[in-house]
């Protein structure tokens, strides 16, 4: 069974139309990269299966590991297993990190039926998990993304993406803003990752994050609607061709 | 199609205040008005000495002249005076309880739903561990431990008690913290106070227990004017805790109370409020006017006095827990967290006066506002010419839920010592739909997200509180919060 399958999807942000018919099914274990110019609705598409009601679904249906998505408010969808790495990940002042995450840690394994964590389990967790991203103490215990340099925060999510072990992870732009060595850190932090049952949709612009993350299909959107579906063969003819051949009448 | 909310925020604002319901019990009212002849009437009830009849009666002169103060950034219509009662006490079986048998059971009842321990036996089983004055309306009710306490020679128990009691201390210390003429709602205060908390350390003693008076309004249409005065002598210390609650009810109600502190050499005090009076509801109809003046004096050297409130409750709260730092070396601290929500109103803040040398002070206010309401921190550092290396630190955060409500600060400074320091610090942090997001994608639902946010704004103040009031604080928070982003 699929472990997302999306039909016929359109979705408007303040009264305007985004989203124009998506369909996609990813499989447990499956990597999907979707590429695209900007202002072509990836991060939209990313932001309604993650439940911001912001983004208005307004046709369509959403299956989510069995789930009808329209069931599930942004929380549920969380604890289910959907994480979205987000493009620009907000601060929260006077909460630290570390505190931030065992809440959060703790609402997922309560949702899966499993014991809370206490104090000394979760510090073992973290031990165990922030090698993934080489993250440092020091950004544990302050306020969450606060005073965070752009990379540290794009290094935060897949962090909290390590620490919640969802079933899919949205990467939404993980790559804007960093340079290669930080590139390379986030990338092979979601590599680590991947395992033959977790799922990964990686949103990107730039073909060069594939070269890290090497996924099993590649998508074009444009203009809020998949026009082209492919392997990773594909994302190599964008980086030659641009979006042009693509843009269609409306231009891009 | 819509995608399912999170939990309905309407539904969420709409939540009953817990504390609500009315007490059904006899009472004895004077009927409405303000004169003099109620003021000697409150006075005679009480069986006072004359002293006090007559400082009261000047207090009433002095109000007549005075108008209200319209500095604050509040807004209420005008009270009328003369429609309000000054005066209701359950009527007793006997009149002086002797002990918990004598007391109304109708208002036990309501102290243990309010969780109020006051019952014996809650008392002997040891449930209890903090000895409790319990003020209904405008007379104490019931003072626990009161005989434990005596064997250490702490007097605690109601302000009328030791007015009979020990005449010559309330004599001493009444209005030397805050004078009949200090300001409109404490010279009202002064005429018309009815009963309150009274609580003397003596030197040395180090108190046992927390100490806690818990303020109860039940009456329909009367003031609640109480007054506490406490004295820690010589190098006694002592931890004061303070609640509050009152039915819901429609019309607005008047609470205007004094406290005073008095601190001697080497002494400590410390007080703590968790102030929960029934905010009115959503559109502003009812909830009580907390008009407070509350004032410590560091009288002797050495001498501490710490102020720690909570305040979640009321339509309005006007309300400046001050110290006058005169002993050298004396400290003052105050430590707030204010939350409006809904259409309540909020000024408060602190004066520190630094009078003696090497004093120093530090304020800690954290200012939560939501849904319509406006919060408004406003204090005052005053260093004299006599406060030779006076320190103050200062630190002001306003959090705002939601972009309809406000947040205000008001930090006044004198310094007329060249050799203060003063430091000021402000902060402002907006949370909003982008933060709540955020949380719910972790797997956070909105109101754990919120407490989450705003209990780790607060940490710094809720540490200052004893251990079960912290719980409670928090609890509290939660409730008053729930909704406020939509």
């Amino acid at each position: 069974m699929a472990l997302l399958d999306i039909k016929n999807l359109h979705a408007n942000v303040a009264g305007n139309k985004i989203l124009k018919g998506i369909n996609l099914t990813i499989n447990p274990g499956e990597v999907h990269a979707i590429m695209g110019p900007n202002g072509s609705g990836k991060s939209t598409l990313a932001n309604v299966l993650a439940g911001n009601e912001i983004y208005e679904k307004t046709q369509g249906k959403i299956q989510f590991d069995g789930a009808d998505l329209d069931d599930l408010a942004a929380h549920e969808r969380a604890r289910a297993g959907l994480f979205l790495a987000f493009q620009y990940p907000v601060e929260i002042a006077g909460i630290s990190n570390m505190y931030f995450l065992k809440a959060a840690v703790n609402a997922v394994r309560e949702h899966r039926g499993e014991e809370q964590l206490d104090a000394m389990d979760f510090l073992d967790l973290i031990e165990d998990k922030k090698q993934v991203v080489k993250i440092r103490d020091d950004l544990l215990g302050r306020a969450v993304n606060s005073g965070f340099s752009g990379g540290e925060k794009k290094r935060n999510e897949i962090f909290q993406m390590a620490m919640l072990e969802p079933k899919l992870g949205i990467l939404d732009e993980t790559d804007s803003g960093l340079d290669i060595d930080a590139l390379r850190i986030v990338s092979d932090g979601v590599n680590a990752l991947r395992t033959p049952d977790r799922s990964f949709l990686v949103i990107t612009h730039y073909q060069r994050l594939l070269d890290y993350i090497v996924p099993d299909f590649v998508h074009v959107m444009v203009s809020g609607e998949i026009v082209k579906s492919g392997g990773k063969e594909l994302a190599l003819e964008l980086e030659n061709d641009g979006y042009a051949s693509w843009a269609g009448e409306e231009g891009v | 199609m819509k995608i399912k909310d999170e939990k309905s925020f309407d539904e969420l604002t709409d939540k009953e205040y817990k504390y609500g319901f009315v007490t059904d019990i006899e009472t004895d009212t004077l009927p409405p008005g303000l004169n003099e002849g109620i003021v000697r009437e409150i006075s005679r009830r009480k069986e006072e000495p004359e002293w006090l009849t007559e400082w009261r009666v000047k207090a009433y002169h002095h109000w007549t002249t005075l108008t209200p103060p319209e500095w604050a950034k509040v807004e209420f219509p005008p009270i009328d005076y003369q429609a309000l009662s000054y005066y209701s006490a359950p009527k007793q079986k006997i009149d002086a309880p002797q002990s918990l048998d004598d007391i109304d059971p109708e208002l036990l009842e309501t102290y243990k739903k309010l969780g109020i321990p006051l019952g014996e036996q809650e008392v002997l089983a040891g449930v209890a561990t903090v000895a409790v004055d319990a003020v209904f309306d405008s007379v104490s009710v019931a003072t626990t431990f009161k005989n434990n306490l005596e064997d250490v020679g702490i007097i605690f128990g109601s302000f009328s008690d030791a007015v009979k009691e020990h005449p010559e201390l309330v004599k001493k210390y009444l209005g030397t913290v805050v004078p009949y003429k200090d300001n409109y709602y404490a010279t009202l205060n002064s005429a018309v106070f009815s009963d309150g908390s009274f609580c003397y350390i003596p030197k040395g003693v180090r108190c046992p227990m927390e100490l806690s008076t818990y303020f109860r309004i039940n009456a329909a249409n009367t003031g609640q004017f109480e007054r506490t005065l406490l004295i820690a002598d010589e190098g006694a210390y002592v931890s004061y805790l303070e609640g509050c609650t009152a039915p819901q009810r429609d019309e607005n109600q008047l609470h205007a109370a004094v406290v005073e502190l008095i601190a001697h050499k080497d002494a400590q005090i410390k007080y703590s409020t968790v102030q929960n009076w029934y905010p009115g509801n959503k559109e502003g109809k009812g909830g009580i006017y907390n008009f407070v003046t509350k004032r410590g004096h560091c009288r002797g050297d050495n001498s501490k006095i710490s102020w720690t409130q909570v305040e979640t409750g009321s339509a309005i709260t006007w309300k400046y827990p001050s110290c006058i730092l005169k002993g050298d070396n004396s400290v003052g601290e105050f430590y707030s967290v204010a939350v409006t929500n809904n259409m309540q109103q909020a000024d408060t803040g602190t004066k520190m006066v630094h009078v003696g040398k090497n004093t120093r002070s530090t304020i800690i206010s954290k200012g939560i506002s939501a849904g319509k309401a406006q919060n408004t921190y406003r204090g005052m550092v005053k260093v004299v010419e006599t406060a030779e290396n006076a320190r103050n630190y200062s630190q002001c955060d306003s959090m705002l839920i939601g972009d309809r409500c406000g947040a205000h600060t008001f930090p006044y400074i004198d310094i007329n010592n060249p050799t203060a320091q003063v430091e000021h610090e402000a902060t402002t942090t907006k949370i909003g739909e982008d933060q709540i997001f955020y949380c719910n994608q972790r797997g956070l639902d909105t109101e754990e997200a919120i407490s989450l946010i705003v209990n780790g704004f607060c940490k710094e103040v809720f540490k200052e509180l004893p251990m079960e009031f912290a719980v409670e604080a928090q609890k509290l928070l939660g409730i008053s919060l729930e909704g406020s982003v939509g």
